[in-house]
């Protein structure tokens, strides 16, 4: 079921210092976004407001079936996912860790054993099904945070920082499951990320945020090639301030 | 968070004596008086203990169970779940108030031979009587039994991180 997604004028301030400003912006599905900028710019913001975790103080997060739009229902909740950065990991095996959200859906049993192995496979923690998720190294954390997600087959994928502080291998590990996603599952993905290389190798689309607003949205050519905005082209660079 | 014993004991034996507000009850030196004296008691410690263990988790918990599809209740349940061994330490600490419990039981209860004679109560009687032996051997019997339940929660506890 096809489920598309669009942010119209969202605005959102933390203290009265603003985090989001009039942000709009219509994802298209299958493809991989990538929400880059500096510190404090909005990504996680973003996020968590695109996710439904948080309420904007202005503006609307549409999701649409077709073009029927959706209420802000369990179920519409049920069919978007955010990692965290850090994981927020519960204290249980890693197999408890990965069934939470197919028990929370009320699936049989056998249909969970056989998602959450398969799920773990894919993400190299088979081997670990029985370990407390507390145990695990970083990388292997973000994996089943990772896992956890996807487990659900989700329409729209969030994801904030998902290699942050990883080693390389990790990082590989973590791209390749993403790839796969897009082009197995064809979801939509909208992840917020620090790493420009990681942009280069998994965007569709880039999104540029600065100081709470959308500077640039590009394909991924073209926001590296040629961006429209001075700004892009300084953080592109590493020549911004901030 | 701890309240005196012996005022908490006061308080209650107003309350529930012929002429206070539910004397009308008459519970007053009957284990009923006991109970809800030690439950006053020890609720606020377990309470307070319970309450930092759980504001101690880390909220990011609670929102990766809201965004895997709990509902607000079903992830304060998960909150509460990852905070159970903070809750185990808080009945333990409980559960230590009250076996340790003399005064406000002694007011309440009345130390009535065969009725509301407990053995912190007796432990007490009879070192007055200078009937050191039985006191004594009161004392062990005590200690072993809060050494026995102190093992089994904390047992309890240590098999629940591995799980």
């Amino acid at each position: 079921m096809e489920l598309n997604l669009s942010i119209s004028n969202i605005s959102k301030a933390y203290n009265s210092k603003k985090a989001l400003n009039n942000c709009s912006f219509t994802f298209e599905r299958g493809n991989i976004y990538c929400i880059v900028g500096p510190n404090g710019s909005g990504k996680s913001t973003l996020l968590r407001i695109s996710a439904l975790l948080e309420d904007a103080d202005r503006g609307k997060v549409i999701y649409q079936k077709g073009s029927e739009p959706l209420n802000n229902s369990m179920e519409l909740r049920r069919r978007i996912t955010l990692v965290f950065p850090k994981g927020g990991l519960f204290n249980a095996t890693v197999f408890k860790n990965c069934a939470y959200g197919l028990n929370l859906r009320r699936k049989n049993k056998g249909y969970i054993k056989e998602k959450v192995e398969e799920t773990l496979g894919d993400v190299g923690l088979i081997h670990k099904m029985e370990q407390n998720a507390l145990t695990l190294s970083s990388g292997e954390a973000q994996r089943l945070a990772l896992s956890r997600a996807i487990v659900l087959e989700p329409d729209v994928l969030f994801l904030d920082e998902p290699t942050a502080s990883l080693d390389p291998g990790s990082v590989i590990i973590i791209e390749k499951i993403i790839d796969i996603l897009k082009k197995k599952r064809h979801m939509t993905i909208i992840m917020a990320t620090h790493n420009m290389f990681q942009v280069q190798r998994l965007a569709d689309k880039v999104i540029f945020l600065y100081n709470g607003e959308i500077i640039e949205a590009a394909d991924v050519n073209k926001f590296f090639d040629s961006p429209d905005d001075e700004r892009t082209l300084k953080f592109i660079n590493g020549e911004m301030i901030y | 968070m701890g309240l005196p014993p012996v005022v908490v004991g006061l308080i209650f034996y107003l309350i529930l004596s012929r002429s206070g507000p539910l004397g009308f009850v008459g519970i007053l030196y009957t284990p009923w008086a006991m109970v809800i004296v030690q439950t006053a008691l020890a609720t606020p410690i377990i309470a307070a203990l319970s309450h930092s263990s759980i504001i101690g988790i880390d909220d990011i918990v609670r929102k990766s169970a809201i965004t895997l599809g709990a509902t607000s209740s079903q992830a304060a349940v998960k909150v509460i779940a990852e905070a159970r061994y903070g809750i185990m330490a808080a009945i333990i600490a409980g559960f230590g108030r009250a076996i340790a419990e003399v005064g406000a039981i002694l007011i309440v209860g009345g130390n009535i031979a065969g009725y509301t004679r407990v053995m912190t109560t007796t432990i007490a009687l009879e070192t007055d009587k200078g009937n050191f032996e039985l006191a004594i051997a009161l004392g062990v019997v005590l200690i072993i039994i809060a050494l026995c339940v102190n093992i089994i929660l904390h047992w309890v506890q240590k098999r629940g991180v591995t799980v």
